[in-house]
């Protein structure tokens, strides 16, 4: 980078000041999830003592097994898997669907129908109101909770829509010759070459499934039912106040494991397979960010 | 539902010719004749509009329970008016000037520092002459908008605990004698909640702005060279202006949002010990909604943070359009 021509000295100052100050938001950025990271992997009894900054110094997976070993645990990580896959699933196809739908210029009543959506950008009838239409339709404590009422948002039906107006008309037209009607189109045409939407879509949808523990905490009071962030949050955050007090349900505890520990393995648990997808799904969402915020 | 119903139209009427005489029955046929054949397209439009009628406008009809008694073992329907009595009682609660304090002091101080961080970010991240640095500088930087907030409550409170890494640097360095603890201190709560939203998200909020800047037309940049432009000003006067639409536009949704108090991090981070500075708007509507179970209160608090929020929303509307000529509507 140093071998552009034309390159002041004041430049190449500003340059090196820039990186640097870089660095640090870099740092700054990653060495909280390191610390973590490392207390996670060290042992409890020992991690206590305090002092551990860069590598473990007892290092053991215990912790990991103790989580591992927890049934509640596990229980709440299978729900959250299931509710972010037939979550993410569902959200994605019926945005699409509907999207598709008003992205056509000729549609009857189309305009109704995106003032309809636009309205509901801007009000919302909050957590009360909510709450008691779940109970009315019978929601609470019903799995359906995480899924039917985020299946779909006209946020993301915008950039879903603004996508699709892209797509060429000659390849709707060639399907319609072809005898195609509209729901063959839609999932044979005009969702095989939506991907970087539909990844960006099903990325927002996915983190937002995987990190919410709202919902949890309110519709559902079988301990079955709760999503692995609930867990945690019942564990980890409701107590920040005093965090040595916290009595962790894990069942192979042993000496060397603190409740403490138990909960930086928990926290890395959680975190990791989310952390694992997003690289393989950045190309996409930078692409499918561009889209839903220039042009929209 | 609909579904059902399109399907049951007669399919000899799917092949037609768009009638061109525009007469009032006959515009009105031609209308009805178009939706026919546009079954399919209308059964995915419909679904989409009925899931919005049920999950965004009865919720929105149930506010109605501010202005009733509501009792949960009734309908809202009928429950019995009671008028203005629960805005009277709202008005008169001690606990609101605090509540009303919190949220516009963390919101705003989230809009004067959070709001222009990014761009800043964004700015300097785009003079970045290698690229690679700067794709994994990006990739790092939006990592934390992947932890959830229940996670970096417990990264945090792992932190600030009495025994915690910054307890132990500042111990060491001699700026304080004895431990503090931070979250049980209200005195803390604002810095806590707004450095740490800053944390998880400048990197995120920057997406958006250096797609902005991406796509600035290189020739403006050589201009401003052959000008005598240097770095910063090349960033003044040629980036911040061509990017100038977009952030008015967060600028407009960001005020918006302003009594909106990012509730997920406060209901992780807050506890009775910081109540008296971390109390906001969104914690008071659940509190004595759901927990208290006060519905038709908690509905009123609802309703009232709604129209404050849509004349913030109109300001700030109107602002955008004078100064910059662009608005959302």
């Amino acid at each position: 980078m140093f071998a552009l021509k034309r390159k002041t000295k004041g430049e190449a100052f500003f340059d090196i000041v820039n990186n640097l100050v870089m660095l640090c938001i870099c740092f700054l950025t990653l060495y909280p999830i390191w610390y973590v990271l490392v207390n996670a992997f060290n042992d409890g009894n020992d991690a206590m003592l305090g002092g551990i900054y860069w590598w473990p110094r007892m290092f053991t997976l215990k912790n990991f097994d103790a989580v591992f070993a927890s049934p509640g645990i596990m229980l709440a990580m299978g729900v959250t898997v299931l509710k972010t896959v037939i979550g993410v699933a569902l959200h994605v196809f019926f945005t699409a669907m509907v999207a598709y739908a008003l992205s056509r210029k000729d549609l009857v009543g189309g305009k109704l129908y995106i003032l309809i959506g636009t309205i509901t950008l801007f009000f919302n009838g909050g957590l009360i109101p909510t709450f008691l239409l779940m109970r009315d339709l019978h929601l609470l404590d019903n799995f359906m909770v995480y899924i039917i009422p985020v299946m779909f948002s006209f946020f993301d039906l915008i950039i879903f829509m603004t996508f699709f107006r892209e797509i060429p008309d000659g390849l709707d037209e060639a399907a319609r010759i072809d005898g195609a009607n509209d729901w063959s189109i839609l999932l044979r045409i005009v969702l095989p070459v939506s991907m970087p939407v539909i990844a960006t879509i099903a990325l927002f949808h996915g983190v937002y499934q995987w990190n919410d523990y709202f919902a949890g905490i309110i519709y559902v009071n079988n301990v079955d039912l709760q999503p692995i962030q609930t867990y945690l949050f019942r564990v980890v955050a409701q107590s920040s106040s005093n965090t040595m007090m916290v009595a962790v349900q894990g069942s192979a505890a042993t000496r060397s494991v603190t409740s403490q520990s138990i909960k930086l393995a928990t926290m890395v648990v959680t975190t990791l397979p989310i952390v694992f997808v997003y690289p393989f799904l950045q190309r996409y969402f930078v692409k499918g960010m561009m889209i839903g915020s220039i042009k929209g | 539902m609909e579904n059902k119903r399109n399907a049951e139209v007669n399919p000899a009427m799917k092949p037609l010719i768009p009638a061109s005489i525009e007469t009032g029955s006959g515009r009105k046929k031609t209308l009805w004749r178009r939706f026919v054949a546009q079954r399919h397209l209308q059964t995915m439009a419909l679904l989409g509009v009925v899931w919005m009628i049920i999950f965004n406008y009865i919720p929105i009809y149930g506010l109605i329970i501010s202005f009733k008694e509501y009792n949960i073992v009734k309908s809202i329907a009928e429950a019995p008016w009671v008028g203005l009595e629960h805005f009277r009682e709202l008005f008169a609660d001690e606990d609101l000037p605090n509540v009303i304090r919190n949220t516009l002091g963390i919101s705003l101080i989230k809009l004067l520092i959070g709001f222009p961080l990014p761009i800043i970010f964004a700015l300097f991240l785009n003079e970045v002459r290698s690229i690679r640095f700067k794709k994994t500088i990006q990739t790092i930087s939006y990592l934390p908008h992947f932890l959830s907030w229940v996670v970096l409550g417990g990264i945090l409170a792992t932190w600030l605990a009495d025994v915690g890494i910054i307890n132990n640097i500042l111990l060491a360095l001699n700026f304080i004698d004895k431990p503090i603890t931070y979250l049980a201190e209200p005195s803390y709560f604002w810095t806590i909640i707004i450095t740490s939203d800053i944390w998880k998200e400048l990197g995120w909020s920057a997406i958006i702005y250096l797609a902005a800047i991406a796509g600035v037309s290189p020739e403006m940049y050589e201009a401003a060279t052959i000008d005598g432009a240097g770095r910063f000003q090349k960033m003044w006067f040629v980036t911040l202006p061509a990017i100038r639409a977009t952030i008015s536009i967060l600028f407009v949704l960001a005020v918006s949002g302003v009594l909106n108090s990012n509730f997920d991090q406060i209901l992780v981070l807050r506890n009775s010990l910081n109540d008296s500075t971390s109390n906001v708007i969104d914690y008071y509507i659940y509190q004595t909604g759901i927990v208290s179970n006060r519905f038709s209160y908690s509905a009123a608090v609802t309703l009232v943070k709604a129209v404050i929020a849509l004349i913030l929303l109109l300001i700030a509307n109107q602002v955008s359009k004078k100064i910059n000529d662009t608005s959302l509507f």
